[in-house]
């Protein structure tokens, strides 16, 4: 037990040699974020879907203002959850494939955080520009001034829990040759209450009642989400990992 | 205790300690909803707002909170297979699902029915019956990806993360006709009040929600031995007890 002799070599040490929590997080967030502009259309794919189908409910059911000025909301939001889930089968896909995720779940830094990174930049890649683009077809659909700020808020709110949510699914399916199908029975009755408090808050909207009750609920759930869901969906990920 | 809860880790011990309960289990439910259910429909008292149409809660009701306590059971056994990774709670989950769907079609299905001549219509979007419906979804979930995976450990515990998740609902079901205004009446059972019907109502719907679980307990039990015998085909335990026509009586005892 004597004193240490200090060694020539040094030892390569992963845990201190690595870059901070931080520092990867970012690193991860940027990679993604770099390869969705590159692939525009995994980026356009989901904003295209979104303006079909709600431009399907005019055509197929009635272009009444009355009608989609009470329906619009409801069907906005539809839409936004359907391009949501569409776009999952992405999150984890092509780096499950190529290795890469597997190289991130070797990294010294917790994995539900450089999930939570990943989770973010698909956030930023499909749920933002949804919001961004709600305001136009909200006044497409003859909703009012109002309803199409609350509507925006909503979804400002309810998208990230969607993206969240739908990791969970994805990282569970992403071992799997014919996901994307199961994916949507695994995600479609985790949205549901997602989707029910998003379109009450723009129909108390409507009618006139404070909505900021409706808007705290909300925000619980994207909290919820953001504590709980990295965590499942990195379990999730070891699991599909390990089945590889 | 905790040698037991070890021993619990052995298909082969579970599977001869479940034979021995499963007749007690059959005989006392079928006694107790039996019981139950002539009691209910054939001598407890009118209601003197719904009449006759009330009696199918002795139905709805078992079904419904069975529907829902089938998949707490199967979150907990999810835990169970994740945390100690015992074979049975996965054998448990994955036997269970389909029963735990049947339930929940029952409860829909009875409570359609009832509903037409109280509410006017079968099927109404309130907030018990919406979030029913997501329940019976959470189950097909979980059918589904057990059967999407080939290798059994992975679907195991996939299957059990997807369960953990899935809870959230359970809650959201058992309040929502608390926290939302909604047609569907209030719980008809809580822990902390007398219940608000007369005993003659309540005491016969007790013993068949008790007969259920039992009878519950015993189809677990049937289906999980089944489950067993077809993951451990390979082992020579179940090969014996296949030669000699299942007749021969299965040491419980060490495994």
């Amino acid at each position: 037990m004597g004193s240490r002799q200090p060694l020539a070599v040094p030892l390569l040490d992963p845990v201190n040699s690595s870059p901070g929590v931080w520092h990867a997080m970012v690193a991860v967030l940027r990679r993604d974020l770099r390869l969705s502009v590159r692939q525009k259309q995994d980026l356009l794919n989901p904003l295209l879907f979104f303006v079909m189908v709600v431009a399907l409910f005019p055509l197929g059911v009635s272009p009444e203002s009355s009608f989609l000025g009470e329906a619009g909301a409801g069907i906005l939001w539809v839409g936004a959850l359907l391009a949501t889930m569409l776009s999952l089968d992405h999150l984890f896909r092509f780096d499950f494939e190529d290795g890469t995720l597997e190289q991130i779940a070797l990294q010294p830094q917790p994995l539900f955080l450089l999930v939570l990174s990943k989770i973010l930049a698909h956030w930023l890649v499909t749920g933002l520009p949804l919001v961004i683009l709600t305001p136009l077809l909200g006044l497409m659909l003859y909703l009012d001034g109002n309803s199409v700020a609350v509507l925006c808020l909503t979804l400002l709110i309810g998208t990230p829990v969607l993206s969240l949510i739908g990791s969970v699914g994805a990282a569970l399916t992403v071992g799997l040759r014919a996901g994307g199908v199961l994916l949507s029975l695994l995600v479609i009755p985790l949205y549901i209450p997602v989707l029910i408090f998003g379109t009450g808050t723009v129909m108390a909207a409507g009618s006139g009642a404070d909505v900021s009750g409706h808007l705290a609920l909300m925000a619980a759930m994207l909290v919820l989400a953001l504590v709980l869901a990295p965590l499942a969906a990195a379990a999730a990920l070891k699991i599909s990992l390990s089945a590889s | 205790m905790w040698q037991f809860f070890h021993k619990l880790g052995s298909p082969k011990w579970f599977y001869g300690i479940a034979g021995r309960f499963m007749p007690w289990l059959l005989g006392a439910g079928l006694l107790l909803s039996l019981c139950g259910i002539v009691w209910g429909l054939l001598f407890a008292p009118q209601d003197y707002l719904q009449g006759n149409s009330y009696r199918i809660i002795f139905i709805h009701v078992p079904t419904a909170f069975l529907a829902q306590s089938v998949y707490m059971m199967i979150a907990v056994a999810g835990v169970i297979t994740l945390v100690w990774k015992m074979k049975v709670a996965d054998v448990f989950v994955r036997s269970v699902a389909p029963v735990g769907v049947v339930l929940t079609l029952l409860a829909l299905f009875t409570g359609a029915v009832w509903g037409k001549p109280t509410w006017g219509a079968y099927w109404v979007w309130d907030a018990r019956l919406t979030s029913m419906l997501i329940l019976l979804f959470l189950y097909l979930g979980i059918i589904g990806l057990g059967y999407a995976y080939s290798d059994e450990k992975t679907a195991a515990r996939s299957v059990a993360v997807l369960a953990i998740v899935g809870v959230v609902n359970i809650p959201i079901i058992k309040y929502s006709v608390d926290w939302w205004n909604t047609l569907h009446q209030p719980a008809t059972f809580r822990i902390t009040e007398k219940p608000t019907m007369p005993a003659e109502m309540w005491v016969p719907l007790l013993l068949v929600v008790l007969g259920t679980y039992l009878l519950f307990g015993w189809i677990a039990f049937y289906r999980m031995q089944t489950e067993i015998l077809r993951r451990e085909r390979r082992t020579r335990w179940v090969r014996e007890l296949v030669q000699t026509g299942g007749q021969s009586q299965l040491k419980t005892g060490g495994a």
